[in-house]
């Protein structure tokens, strides 16, 4: 008798020695029966609508983790308990592991699987690419003004447009198949309050906060908004360069006003201000994953610091540019440039980059839920 | 100075803890001696998750009020008079300062987890349970530079005539003296020393698991009592639930509760029913099952029902055991067969039709049956069926030390005044002579613990 009870207990008690899926179907049961984390985060609201936790359930929750911390430095079943409960290490893991499995085309899971590499790979090829075509169109055509003097505005926007579409497409598909594994319904049956509340979320990164306010736990027993702060600042950095690439379109096409531009005219200032706070967000988020607490990191091939590094790289090549305007470095610059963007650009589909894209389902699934409920 | 320090803590969880920071606040220079290691501490303040403060108008999370009247009501219920009147309305009175005072010192709080919104009017819960609050109070102390030892084993204390003189312990296999102007006793219970209960409870406690820590082992207590300090509560009195057999022994904490004993029937090992499994709501009556199956052989029982609750009780941190029929399950079980089938027929024949709601005191109960169940009696024919194997967890012991309104432990024939304070588990028993009201524990602890921080500081000037 006693040893039936036992056999039935060891998904409890058995720690590390399971698969991914279930160690965290493991935990997430005994967080379920515990409920201590409820209001910190996203995660645990969602997990209390739930009696079972099967593969799809458990990547919409592992995707809504923030990796705070918090949970696991207030967990009174963590090691050394033998329950072993380390709720942010096992979502990581399984995070990497979707990213990977959400991928479209399946055959591309391989990228994630690799990121550091696949990140060198392409930007060495890109920037290589880049080089190559300078140097074999000869001398420098005289056509264009600035950067275009070396590379032609219509052989950027040839090249980028292109990638862009595919990237599109890429998206369609890893976004619909992870959408369907959530309780959302088709776009447009989603009611606005829902898209309202979920983009305060993204925009606030509630979710970092503790649920307190003050701030994560990745360091450790002390909280700290410096995560936040670095995660916005790069993720507002990136959206004012975004807005800066957009404006720049509509001034060359709609008002036939070419770059470069001058330092107060509005692609310039979202620009520079964009690229400066993702220079510091970027520094600043990977100190913070250097500081990590060790129990919760995880390794990620790369994954992380492939993101991360892109974006500086990319921003400070992009600062320098009209710095180095006239000079001889120019031309090999913009290439490093264009390398870092075009891989960036991969990494848009198949990098860490799909993390917010998959986080902003999740986060729209959970308030989802709560109206529904 | 009049000795190595002014206050010496034993004990750091929640209330050892508000003492040293009281005492470091007023001034005094503190040491913490702690037996556990650092990575396990907090005690058993680490598995609470909220606290029940006095308030005559809405106190954040708390809506409403829960006023000194109704607060003294239900603890004059609760321990059918069992409590010292002038300690108790102490009690609750600073109760209402736990929570700003808390707020103060980092710690959070936020409206009641999912499950327990009975207690939302009443119980402040802690935000990240009480380790987020162990860890945050750990902060504080940390700030004022106030000196944890952790893995202070053997403490001796030297008590003469009621007064504090210095302990002895033994630290990375040291043998470490520390005198102090005044000391403060908060190394919490004895429920994790099962041969002390068995001194009150029989062989049955042997079989008993422990909901908290370890290290509650009473070796403090037990020095204070040879000390010939005045001894409150007996030690047969302690808080025990019916929790799932499976917990580990210890630290089980709150997730190896098991909530679906109204919906279905307990059975013993026998496979007979010995108690009304719906006499009141499963939160009201949780408390007294620990006995119940303390009482039974073997201290076990099981819990069975089918397939109609599934989802109508807060989720079991271990699956249970499941089988399409009764005979399989009483195997499964270990149960003699033919005795499961008789008790469940006999409980299926006597139920009384009725609308079932497990929401309210519904009306469907058994008639004729010489142990009835009074309300959620519903037949258990719909397979598969379900059973958990319930035994006695532990949550605390209230046999204590007696304190005054200071918090100063009380000596028989001591002709000099203590300088010893208790606060915490450890002198409970004058608040709670016996029953249970949920988040009272942290309560009495955050109350004496500033009362006794203060007045150790003040004895040390
Ligand atoms: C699972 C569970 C859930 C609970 N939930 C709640 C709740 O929600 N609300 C509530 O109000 N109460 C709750 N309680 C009761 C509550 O835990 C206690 O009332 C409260 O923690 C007592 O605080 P304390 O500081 O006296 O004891 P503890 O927190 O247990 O601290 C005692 C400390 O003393 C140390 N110690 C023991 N012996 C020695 C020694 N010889 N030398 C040195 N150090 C020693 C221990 O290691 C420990 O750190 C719960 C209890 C359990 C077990
Ligand atoms: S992480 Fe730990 S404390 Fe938090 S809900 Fe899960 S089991 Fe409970
Ligand atoms: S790590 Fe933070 S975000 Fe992730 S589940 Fe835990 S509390 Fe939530």
């Amino acid at each position: 008798m006693q040893d039936e009870l036992t056999q039935t207990s060891a998904p409890v008690t058995a720690p590390n020695l399971l698969p991914l899926y279930e160690e965290s179907a493991r935990i997430m049961t005994i967080c379920n029966a515990c409920r201590f984390c409820e209001g910190h985060c996203a995660v645990f609201p969602a997990m209390e609508q739930r009696l079972t936790f099967d593969r799809e359930t458990v990547d919409y929750l592992a995707n809504l983790c923030h990796q705070c911390g918090a949970c696991y430095q207030h967990c009174q079943y963590a090691d050394p308990h033998e329950f072993n409960v380390n709720v942010p290490r096992v979502f990581a893991e399984v995070r990497h592991s979707s990213y990977a499995h959400y991928a479209w085309p399946k055959g591309m899971a391989w990228a994630i699987r690799n990121a550091g590499r696949f990140t060198i790979l392409t930007t060495l090829l890109a920037t290589a690419f880049f080089l190559l075509g300078v140097t074999l169109s000869g001398d420098q055509s005289s056509e264009g003004v600035g950067f275009y003097a070396v590379i032609s505005h219509n052989t950027m926007v040839t090249i980028f447009s292109f990638v862009g579409w595919l990237i599109l497409l890429v998206w369609y598909f890893s976004i619909r198949s992870f959408w369907l594994t959530t309780a959302l319904p088709g776009i447009f049956n989603i009611p606005l309050p829902v898209y309202r509340r979920a983009m305060v979320s993204i925009l606030t990164l509630k979710n970092l906060d503790g649920g307190h306010g003050h701030g994560c736990y990745q360091q450790g027993e002390v909280a700290s908004q410096l995560r936040r702060v670095f995660h916005q600042m790069t993720m507002y950095g990136f959206l004012f360069c975004f807005v800066a690439t957009s404006l720049g379109t509509i001034y060359h096409y709609g008002l036939s006003a070419p770059a470069p531009y001058d330092w107060l005219t509005a692609p310039k200032f979202f620009g520079v201000t964009g690229g400066v706070s993702l220079l510091v967000g970027c520094a600043g988020l990977w100190w913070c994953r250097r500081s990590t607490e060790q129990a919760i990191e995880t390794e990620d091939g790369g994954l992380g610091n492939s993101l991360i590094g892109l974006l500086f790289f990319t921003s400070l090549t992009g600062l320098a540019l009209p710095l180095l305007k006239g000079t001889e470095y120019l031309a090999i610059i913009l290439c490093l440039h264009l390398g870092f963007v075009l891989a960036l650009f991969l990494n848009f589909a198949w990098g860490k980059f799909m993390h917010s894209i998959y986080r902003c389902v999740a986060l729209l699934a959970s308030e989802y839920e709560k109206l529904r409920q | 100075m009049k000795g190595d320090f002014d206050v010496i803590v034993i004990g750091a969880g929640h209330a050892g803890l508000t003492a040293a920071i009281c005492a470091a606040e007023s001034g005094a220079s503190v040491c913490v001696l702690e037996v556990s290691p650092k990575n396990v501490r907090g005690g058993n303040s680490k598995h609470t998750r909220n606290l029940r403060p006095m308030h005559e108008s809405a106190l954040h999370p708390l809506e409403g009020s829960y006023g000194f009247d109704e607060y003294m009501d239900d603890l004059l219920r609760v321990t059918d008079g069992e409590t010292n009147q002038a300690l108790a309305t102490l009690t609750l009175e600073a109760s209402a300062n736990s929570v700003p005072w808390l707020k103060d010192h980092g710690v959070a709080f936020q409206p009641p987890l999912g499950g327990t919104l009975h207690l939302g009017r009443t119980n402040a819960f802690f935000l990240g349970g009480g380790k987020a609050v162990m860890n945050a109070l750990f902060q504080c102390a940390d700030k004022l530079n106030i000196t944890v030892v952790y893995e202070a084993l053997d403490i001796q204390l030297d008590v003469d005539n009621g007064v504090f003189r210095r302990v002895d312990y033994s630290h990375q296999g040291n043998t470490e003296h520390l005198t102090a102007a005044s000391l403060v006793v908060a190394a919490g219970g004895f429920e994790a020393n099962l041969e002390w209960l068995a001194e009150a409870w029989g062989d049955a406690a042997l079989n008993f698991l422990v909901r908290g820590t370890p290290y509650n082992r009473g070796d403090i207590l037990r020095q204070l009592l040879a000390a010939d300090a005045v001894q409150i509560g007996d030690a047969r009195q302690c808080h025990a639930v019916a929790i799932d057999g499976r917990a580990p022994q210890f630290d089980g904490g709150i997730c190896s509760r098991i909530d679906c004993v109204p919906l279905g029937i307990v059975v013993n090992n026998q496979a007979e029913r010995f108690y009304d499994e719906g006499e009141d709501f499963w939160p009201k009556r949780y408390a007294i099952w620990g006995r119940l199956v303390a009482a039974q052989p073997d201290q076990v029982a099981y819990s069975i029902i089918d397939s109609q609750s599934a989802g109508l009780f807060m989720p079991t941190v271990f699956p249970p055991v499941e089988a399409p029929s009764l005979r399989e399950l009483a195997e499964k079980l270990g149960l003699p067969q033919e005795s499961l089938s008789t008790t469940v027929d006999t409980f299926n024949h006597s139920i009384v039709e009725a609308d079932f709601n497990h929401q309210i005191l519904d009306g469907c109960h058994t008639q004729g049956l010489a142990i009835a169940k009074t309300h959620w009696a519903r037949k258990l024919d719909k397979p598969p069926f379900r059973a958990y194997m319930l035994r006695p967890g532990i949550t605390f012991t209230y046999l204590g030390v007696e304190v005054d309104a200071n918090a100063r432990v009380k000596f028989n024939d001591s002709t000099c005044t203590s300088n010893i304070f208790a606060a915490g588990e450890i002198m409970a028993g004058n608040v709670l002579g016996q029953g249970y009201l949920a988040g009272i524990g942290m309560t009495i602890g955050s109350v004496f613990g500033r009362i006794a921080g203060r007045e150790a500081a003040r004895h040390a000037r």
